[in-house]
């Protein structure tokens, strides 16, 4: 059973990324969307944990999100792929079931 | 594939009503069937029509009832959630007394039930919420 995991909030305003990272299994995904961009960027102090939980799981961000709020694809961790509504739609697909950490 | 989508924010309040919408726009251009998008919690404030945004903003609700026409979505509000947020139908303003309704086009008012049967007939039930 593969779960798509969705996380909209920030990991410095919640602490949804971290339950989600417990939870989540190998070989599962998780997205990042509306103020869960910010644990996608390089630099900030959530990076090497981000950068861990990508040795387990497939990492997506959603790019109109990261647009709507003035960042540059350029600043995302690599190997956290960028989706477009497109793309969380075939995600979802691709995945037996959709679990949003909200 | 069959979708269900739920809405648990109000518009202009949380992104969550954003996304839910253009997610459901995308799946709809993919080709894949939106059994019902369900509107629970805070989400049922998305359903009044009395809501007037300034005109250079989007019209949340008004896209909805739009998208909806276009594709024939099942939008359902939650009742119970309703009822307390003041999202009134012909027949909730009869049987609560109501001088008014205010349910925008394309929305119909139901119960949880509804939910429950769109989570068991849809491949895939996604949340959208705070």
């Amino acid at each position: 059973m593969s779960i798509l995991h969705t996380v909209n909030k920030s990991p410095y305003e919640k602490s949804s990324l971290d339950s989600c990272l417990r939870y989540a299994k190998g070989g599962s995904a998780i997205l990042f969307y509306e103020d869960g961009i910010y644990a996608a960027l390089q630099g900030a102090s959530m990076e090497e944990k981000v950068k861990g939980a990508a040795q387990n799981v497939k990492l997506y961000v959603l790019g109109p999100d990261l647009k709507a709020r003035g960042i540059a694809e350029d600043r995302v961790i690599d190997g956290i792929a960028v989706v477009d509504y497109a793309g969380f739609v075939d995600l979802s697909v691709e995945h037996d079931k959709v679990s949003a950490w909200v | 594939m069959k979708f269900t989508v739920q809405v648990n924010e109000g518009p202009y309040q949380h992104q969550a009503a954003d996304s839910a919408y253009q997610f459901t726009k995308a799946v709809l251009e993919k080709g894949h069937e939106v059994f019902r998008v369900f509107f629970y919690h805070d989400g049922v404030n998305n359903a009044t029509n009395l809501t007037t945004p300034p005109q250079d903003d989007r019209h949340v609700v008004n896209r909805w009832s739009e998208l909806a026409k276009e594709h024939d979505l099942d939008l359902v509000v939650c009742v119970a959630a309703a009822q307390r947020r003041g999202i009134v139908d012909e027949g909730e303003a009869k049987r609560n007394s109501k001088d008014a309704e205010n349910i925008a086009d394309g929305f119909r008012i139901s119960g949880l039930g509804q939910l429950i049967e769109a989570g068991i007939q849809s491949d895939r039930v996604v949340v959208f919420g705070d």
